[in-house]
């Protein structure tokens, strides 16, 4: 629980309620999600991130609008955090044509490089060498861009993580690797995938400075990212930033969650929501009217974007063959003929079908 | 035109592209203190400095998810697998990330990446130093295959494949690298990918094949010629995107067609450029394809072994022999 601090003021106040707003604008997509997802209206697979609010709001506080992330399968608050509307994010899992991948990629890989966002990633561990590139391209390039990594304790058991920590490591690149340690991997608890209680140990192994933080806290996860951001700007190389946090909901929406007692998720949210964590760091900063402001603007901001996305097309089916390749949209490109070729085989029996979840899988 | 090596015609093109685009980078295994195991990177640390000819741990999945990496982020990444074998421990990062985030995130960003993959089989290097795996990856939608078969595809394939914003595989045979050849003297000389080159023109039968194995039809041409057999040759150059149209003339031109690589004959290239022919070129053809192209079986270390399961001149002129007499 909330310590008995005194109230911050003057910029700190300014970074909790900017913090405060950001989680709760996550908390409001993740449950709407959740709704909606229930409700037909989004297909696929989503993994929702309620619980662990502060990390993303925390590290992406300090982040550049030109720095990047690569994020996972549970991705909507980083995504949300670096930048992407609303908007094109709740489109785009509603597989509609405006969303921020045309209706594309769906929860598990969604992208917005128009803020550095370079997606997340079906693959358990893929961002790892994304942000690894990512920052060896700012070294390239002369530029002070960052890269941060966002990964759960279940990816720190990959191949790719020890590669591409080795590799940043060695090659003092300015990547910032932020480890969400949920303490569960998929649904298999992290106390039976790996006999260390702290994975930043790892860290050490490739001579990488790390640094443990409650994950619950935004202030402190904004800090330590804030301290390991310095560093990877000003040439000091990567950090490994550990964030003890907690998965409040199933691996995905639908999870009976039969590997844990309902009454755990209860006394973890109970002792440490990171909303009402920050609500109580903030004290007297922030009064109750004020609180309730940022929460009714953030439900505005979604019911907006749910609106948006109801009232958008669904992609047309010629999108299904275009878009692998650049260059094939136009006719006489190579790809583009035989993806034409394929289209119009497929198209007089591609049926009608509708954006939710109903239409998928038949 | 000039005559060098295939090597030096890597070489050029490398030069050339990174004194070009400040963006060109290259990483690898033993590239820029040992120069590349086929001296096929020599001088250019020299040239360009060890930021962009970098030396790397052994950590191919690192390698290949950070060319991806800094791809989409504003660099133009050559990676080198070392041998093409070791793609397999990066086939994450190159069919699931490289291959799809183009598609995937809406046409929001390109990969322009290239991988480097020296393959086939050379002096008993054995089944995991040996193989050509270019029909796993025209397989995998949002790649580009290259395969060069001389001195002049060398160069002229890997510049296009640098300047492609497509993620871009160059199969590059071990055996090819000091063979020589004729190249362009331009220095803005590219191959466009997805286009074939009549290597041979010729009105009995059509050999079609790409890498290595054209030196190999070549050769077989001369043989069959000896018999009074006109026989074309076909360099596909690019393996994805396929040129369905070169196939296609060569079809309707010869009416009888062998394909052949030294790739595994099952599900290969050759399997899509067979059932290609049969599909849309039927009527064309007076006899039905033959497909050549090694066993299936892993590539044997003893040389008596290794020289049994591929096909080279003697067994292309033989079926070409027997398609064109109908001795099937």
């Amino acid at each position: 629980m909330a310590k008995t601090l005194a109230a911050p003021a003057g910029a700190r106040r300014d970074l909790g309620i900017a913090l405060l707003r950001m989680m709760i604008r996550i908390r409001v997509l993740e449950e709407g999600i959740e709704k909606h997802f229930l409700g037909g209206e989004i297909p696929g697979f989503a993994h929702l991130s309620i619980g662990q609010e502060a990390v993303a709001a925390g590290t992406c506080a300090n982040l550049r609008r030109d720095d990047a992330i690569a994020s996972t399968h549970r991705g909507h608050g980083h995504t949300l955090a670096k930048g992407t509307s609303m908007r094109g994010m709740v489109a785009e899992l509603f597989a509609r044509a405006t969303g921020i991948c045309k209706g594309k990629g769906g929860s598990m890989h969604i992208a917005d490089f128009s803020v550095g966002m370079l997606g997340a990633n079906g693959v358990v561990g893929g961002g790892f060498g994304l942000v690894a590139g990512a920052a060896l391209s700012a070294v390239q390039r002369k530029t002070d861009q960052v890269a941060v990594c966002f990964f759960g304790d279940g990816a720190t058991n990959r191949g790719p993580f020890h590669e591409n920590l080795n590799l940043c490591a060695v090659w003092n690149l300015p990547a910032i690797f932020v480890l969400e340690n949920n303490r569960y991997a998929s649904t298999t608890s992290t106390a039976e995938t790996m006999k260390i209680e702290n994975v930043a140990m790892r860290a050490a192994g490739y001579g990488m400075p790390s640094a443990i933080v409650d994950g619950f806290d935004g202030f402190a996860v904004y800090d330590a990212v804030g301290d390991a951001v310095e560093r990877a700007r000003s040439g000091g190389g990567p950090t490994f930033v550990e964030c003890k946090t907690y998965r409040a909901r199933g691996h995905y929406i639908g999870d009976p969650e039969r590997y844990r007692q309902k009454t755990e998720v209860a006394d973890v949210m109970t002792a440490s929501d990171p909303i009402v964590r920050m609500q109580a760091l903030l004290g007297e900063a922030l009064s109750l009217g004020e609180f309730e402001r940022v929460w009714a603007e953030a439900r505005e901001e979604f019911a907006d974007a749910v609106a948006f996305a109801r009232s958008s097309p669904a992609p047309e089916k010629d999108e299904a063959f275009f878009g692998a390749y650049t260059g094939d949209r136009e006719p006489g490109n190579p790809v583009h003929d035989f993806e034409a070729r394929e289209r119009d085989e497929f198209l007089p029996f591609a049926p009608n079908v509708g954006t939710g979840s109903q239409g998928s899988g038949h | 035109m000039r005559t060098i090596s295939f090597t030096e015609a890597t070489l050029e093109a490398m030069q050339e592209e990174m004194r070009r685009d400040a963006t060109v980078f290259l990483m690898g295994e033993d590239i820029a203190k040992q120069g590349g195991i086929f001296g096929q990177f020599k001088g250019l640390p020299q040239e360009f400095g060890l930021e962009r000819v970098r030396d790397t741990p052994i950590s191919e999945a690192a390698l290949v998810g950070a060319g991806v990496g800094a791809a989409l982020t504003g660099c133009r990444p050559v990676v080198d697998m070392h041998f093409a074998d070791f793609i397999t421990c990066a086939m994450d990062e190159l069919v699931n990330q490289a291959a799809k985030l183009r598609y995937m995130f809406g046409e929001q960003c390109v990969v322009p990446m290239t991988l480097r993959a020296p393959d086939g089989i050379t002096k008993s290097a054995g089944s995991q130093h040996s193989q050509a795996l270019e029909g796993w990856f025209m397989h995998t939608p949002g790649l580009e295959v290259v395969v060069p078969a001389d001195a002049e595809d060398a160069k002229g394939l890997l510049k296009a494949a640098i300047r492609s914003d497509n993620p871009t595989l160059y199969f590059e045979h071990k055996m090819l690298f000091p063979r020589k050849g004729p190249v362009p003297d331009d220095d803005d000389f590219v191959v466009p990918i997805g286009k074939a080159k009549t290597m041979r023109d010729g009105s009995d039968v059509a050999i079609v094949t790409y890498g290595i194995t054209v030196g190999r039809a070549i050769e077989a041409a001369a043989l069959l010629e000896a018999d009074g057999i006109d026989a074309m040759v076909i360099n596909l150059r690019t393996v994805w995107p396929l040129d369905y149209g070169a196939i296609a003339d060569a079809v309707a031109r010869t009416h009888r067609v062998v394909v052949a690589h030294e790739a595994v004959r099952v599900g290969g290239v050759g399997a899509e450029i067979a059932a290609f022919i049969g599909e849309k070129c039927f009527d064309e053809l007076d006899a039905p394809v033959v497909r050549l192209g090694a066993a299936h079986v892993p590539v044997p270390f003893a040389p008596v072994l290794q020289e049994a399961m591929y096909p080279k001149a003697p067994m292309i002129a033989d079926a070409a022999r027997r398609l064109v007499r109908k001795t099937l």
